[in-house]
């Protein structure tokens, strides 16, 4: 799990030489981390397949309907959308040639995607509390794994948005810089998209 | 305190066994005179400058190369100690204990740590030069795959000495390798070496998709592309849709481990199945991954060896692409035995029947290119050749296997054990083989002695049928896998015996292949023209060995097997075409990122594997700080000047 | 490396700049809009009782659908991408071999349950 968070930053930043002027170059790593974005729809599709086939098994322990608080989830959904939103507002201001305006909705997208961490966590040692741990049932162990490894892509996407922040400020728009921001925005727009999966899936079918 | 110590050593190193005490001193030996040599002749600085930082696809291949050559022999020793224990019953040379921690090793390092690094040498080698490129789309990922997938491999190897081995089988079925049956490190040690270096696979597989769509010289359309870049182009889509599987389904059963997690334990329910269901996802797509560029390698030499072009290329390339896609479609049928009803296990049963449909178009394809070709029996075409009716007899005992119902007969017997050994050392070892005789001037700039060649491609050929042929029937008679012992009764002994002695003859045919490797180096025969084959494709266009920018300038493709067709318009009296002129060419820095960063994931790897935080989580913390430095470097290309393309094309022998 | 990716450079190039001179406002916009309808529809269907079961869980899995393709057409601009659409063909394969593992999990281990 660990592991996969930091493979996640790897994919983006492995691939980097070349600058100004090699554009070309450029959208080959756009493609490539296209590519990356597949085979992590991959690794979410496995997860969900582990947790669909295990959650009903709650070995005696607290069920999903018994566990999940909505409002705390409710509010990390449309926290998770508006952050999407906002960093594509960043990619607009970036094409239009904005630089302030690009790092500041990018560190609102950075602030709403901490927020959304925020909740998780303090959801998580709730649970933990209650006596809800990973090695409670096989549902648990499916939930905390998928949730939590899509809370982990978040946070690694997080820590990537500061420090792209510092290299905008330092090397302004360029060819690297501008798919640096296209790249993470597509990232970020993918885990929102994972997201509504782990809602729909995880939240809205165990509550029902 | 002295005490402490030495309960912790007996744990933490493998004792008792003198085999191990021998390897200990072998590899502690090995070791000092690679540092002694290294110091001696002053070269540590060119080690690192010129190889382990190099983003150069070529010498990443050569790397890829000599680390699968030696896996191979580590997994070849594992095998010839299997057989002995096997050469007659109740023999008492390996504890079952160990019987069962060298089956797993070997299936292991066989898969992930032969063939897919040589698979991976051989598409470095190959691709950038077959498509008119100069380097891999993405060559710091690429370095950074090789260095991950060698200190995996390292990670998975060291517990021979340190901390014991994995012993679960090369699939680590749970429940028998979770924590409850299999307490030690041994597991872990196979989590974590795999998982580093599939991280590797996966982003090999990325860079090579870009590459091939990307990267082609003008002109190339697909349909002009060289069979082994389609099947390049078929392995890696295979790879970046398969191995997220195989990383989240190790990832859990570590967590299970780890963390007390339910997944695949057997209360408070989890279910083993789940990870049999999963890994096998992964598993079977596996398989096709390491037989496609095999497939592809086979295309280039028939054709090069029978001098015609490609028999049915465009069914060729509808066969690699669609079985890359049906491969996902048959994993059930490795558990046709767990229980799953009628319904799936009759599903997986027709599309793995439909799988080999195009695998047997291609057979026809190959033997039609030969029809009536002028072939030569060079060592390539040889294994090729041997490869045909190999390939053929394990492809149909595994439609044999695919027949459901029979399959509960013939599941995990030596039925099983000699039909997969069938396709994977007919296919894939003669296949990659086949690939680097084919290759190897282009690498290295000289080329093999071909008298010793023919020795070791006898030897192989005929040792794996001598061993392999006799596990058929000991699987009808009823023996079954990873027997460590069997009694007298049973009468399995002479066959046994003559599988044995099968076993020791491709050993020593793999013998012959470093003699012939040695002796080649010696007697050294420069290949001049760059094209000793007189091959087809464009990596015979260049010098051998190909010079560090690949081609002094963008070569113009207008043909399939462009090459060829140039060379027989220059024969029939053609123009030569005019050469354009150079231009500084721009390329990629090295980096020492790459093997530092692999090795933090090494340290954090070998932490995680003995619960060690202290060491694990500085270990991640040097993974994420390589990952910003090399975010934050911008310095990371150069150019090469007129003046030294000159140079170096006027050293090799070539005016511009 | 620095060769120009020339097979198609074309289409490169064309790539390169789509996220450039697409994208508007408007359809940031559009989408973001879409997106919160299509949460609350099924938060007020669900958590109401207003729909059960079957029913229930076809109306959430179709509204994440259409909301993940909001995403892809006003987001992420899949829609743009020139010719040869490899983008798109890799998503779509990439989407199969989902549905594929979770599917055929399902399937398959329907008789293999444990409790």
């Amino acid at each position: 799990m660990a592991n996969h968070g930091n493979h996640a930053a790897s994919g983006a930043h492995g691939h980097d030489h070349g600058h100004g002027g090699h554009h070309d170059l450029e959208a080959l790593r756009q493609m490539g981390f296209w590519l990356f974005l597949i085979t992590d729809c991959i690794l979410f599709g496995t997860l969900f397949a582990t947790y669909i086939v295990l959650h009903n098994n709650t070995a005696g322990g607290p069920t999903a309907s018994e566990l999940f608080e909505m409002p705390g989830v409710i509010a990390e959904t449309f926290i998770l959308l508006t952050s999407s939103f906002t960093s594509g507002l960043a990619v607009l201001c970036m094409n239009r040639g904005n630089r302030q305006g690009l790092i500041g909705w990018l560190a609102v997208t950075a602030i709403l995607g901490a927020a959304f961490i925020g909740l998780e966590v303090s959801e998580f040692l709730k649970m933990v509390d209650e006596g809800a741990k990973i090695s409670t049932s096989a549902f648990l162990s499916g939930f905390y794994t998928l949730v939590g490894t899509h809370g982990l892509h978040v946070s690694v996407g997080l820590c990537w948005m500061i420090a792209l922040m510092f290299q905008l400020r330092k090397h302004g728009i360029t060819s690297v810089t501008r798919r640096k921001v296209n790249v993470i925005s597509l990232y970020w727009h993918f885990l929102d998209v994972v997201w509504i999966f782990v809602f729909t899936i995880v939240y809205m079918m165990g509550v029902m | 305190m002295l005490d402490k110590i030495k309960d912790f050593a007996s744990d933490f190193f493998v004792t008792g066994d003198p085999l191990i005490y021998g390897a200990d001193v072998a590899i502690v030996l090995t070791m000092a005179a690679v540092v002694f040599v290294l110091s001696y002749f002053k070269k540590w600085g060119w080690l690192w400058r010129e190889w382990l930082t190099t983003v150069d696809h070529k010498k990443i291949g050569i790397m890829y190369i000599i680390a699968a050559l030696l896996m191979l022999f580590r997994g070849g020793v594992d095998a010839l100690l299997m057989r002995t224990q096997l050469v007659m019953p109740e023999m008492d040379f390996l504890k079952p204990e160990h019987y069962n921690e060298i089956f797993t090793t070997h299936g292991v390092i066989m898969i992930l740590f032969m063939a897919m690094p040589l698979m991976f040498g051989l598409f470095n080698i190959a691709v950038p030069l077959q498509i008119g490129a100069r380097d891999v789309a993405f060559p710091f990922l690429n370095s950074l795959s090789f260095w991950l997938f060698f200190m995996g491999a390292m990670l998975f190897n060291l517990s021979f000495v340190i901390g014991g081995s994995p012993n679960a089988g090369w699939l680590a079925y749970p429940p028998l390798s979770e924590k409850m049956f299999n307490p030690g490190v041994g597991q872990d040690f196979y989590i974590w070496g795999i998982q580093i270096s599939g991280i590797g696979s996966l982003m090999t597989g990325i860079n090579f998709i870009v590459t091939i769509l990307k990267m082609r010289a003008p002109g190339m359309k697909l349909m002009k592309m060289p069979m082994f870049t389609w099947s390049v182009l078929a392995s890696s889509l295979t790879i970046i849709l398969a191995f997220p599987i195989l990383t989240v389904t190790l990832a859990l059963l570590f967590i299970d481990r780890f963390l007390g997690a339910h997944f695949f334990t057997l209360d408070a329910g989890g279910n083993p199945m789940m990870y049999i269901n999963l890994i096998w996802m992964w598993g079977h797509p596996e398989v096709y991954i390491v037989i496609l560029p095999a497939f592809g390698i086979f295309s280039e030499i028939v054709s090069t060896f029978s001098k015609k072009k490609l028999f049915g290329y465009k069914s060729m390339v509808f066969a690699l692409m669609s079985i890359s896609v049906v491969s996902f479609f048959t994993w059930a049928h490795h558990f046709f035995t767990m229980g799953s009803g009628a319904n799936v296990n009759a599903f997986f049963a027709v599309s793995t029947m439909i799988i080999a449909i195009p695998t047997g178009v291609k057979v026809f394809n190959w033997i039609l290119t030969m029809y009536k070709g002028k072939i030569s029996f060079k060592t390539p075409m040889l294994w090729t050749m041997g490869f045909i009716p190999c390939f053929v007899v394990g492809g149909m005992t595994g439609v044999l296997l695919s027949v459901a119902p029979a399959d509960f007969q013939f599941h995990n017997s030596y039925f099983l054990i000699a039909h997969f050994h069938q396709v994977l050392i007919g296919g894939v070892a003669f296949g990659y083989f086949a690939g680097l005789y084919y290759w190897w001037p282009k690498m290295f700039g000289f080329s093999l002695n071909e008298k010793l060649g023919k020795w070791a491609f006898w030897l192989w050929n005929i040792g794996f049928y001598v061993c392999f042929m006799p596990q058929y029937l000991l699987g009808l008679m009823g023996m079954t896998r990873r027997y460590s012992s069997y009694s007298w009764d049973t009468g399995w002994f002479e066959l046994n015996l003559v599988s044995t002695i099968g076993g020791f003859l491709m050993g020593i045919g793999f013998l012959f292949q470093v003699w012939q490797i040695l002796h080649s180096i010696k007697f050294m025969q420069k290949d001049t023209t760059g094209d000793p084959w007189d091959g087809r494709t464009l990596e015979w266009s260049i010098p051998s060995p190909a010079p560090e920018y690949n081609f002094a300038t963008e070569p113009r493709v207008s043909a399939m097997d462009d090459w060829w067709e140039k060379k027989q318009k220059l024969a029939s009296g053609g123009a030569p075409e005019p050469k354009p002129a150079l231009e500084p060419i721009h390329m990629p820095k090295n980096s020492g990122i790459p093997i530092i960063k692999a090795t933090f994931w090494f340290i954090a790897g070998f932490g995680f594997v003995f619960d060690w935080m202290w060491m694990a989580i500085p270990g991640l913390i040097g993974v994420a700080a390589c990952m910003l430095a090399h975010s934050f470097n911008y310095d990371t290309d150069y150019y090469i000047p007129v003046d030294e393309i000159k140079r170096t094309e006027a050293a090799a022998g070539r005016g511009v | 490396m620095a060769q120009h990716p020339t097979g198609h450079s074309h289409d490169a190039h064309a790539h390169g700049d789509s996220h450039e001179s697409h994208g508007s406002l408007k359809s940031y916009v559009i989408g973001f809009v879409l997106s919160l309808v299509l949460t609350i529809i099924p938060l007020v269907a669900v958590l109401n009782d207003m729909v059960e079961g079957t029913a229930a869980r076809v109306l959430l899995l179709v509204t994440a659908v259409l909301q993940f393709v909001v995403q892809l057409f006003f987001f992420m601009h899949l829609r743009e991408e020139k010719k040869p659409r490899w983008n798109l063909m890799a998503l779509i394969l990439g989407l199969v071999i989902v549905l594929t593992i979770v599917i055929g999990s399902i399937w398959i281990m329907t008789y293999n349950k444990v409790a």
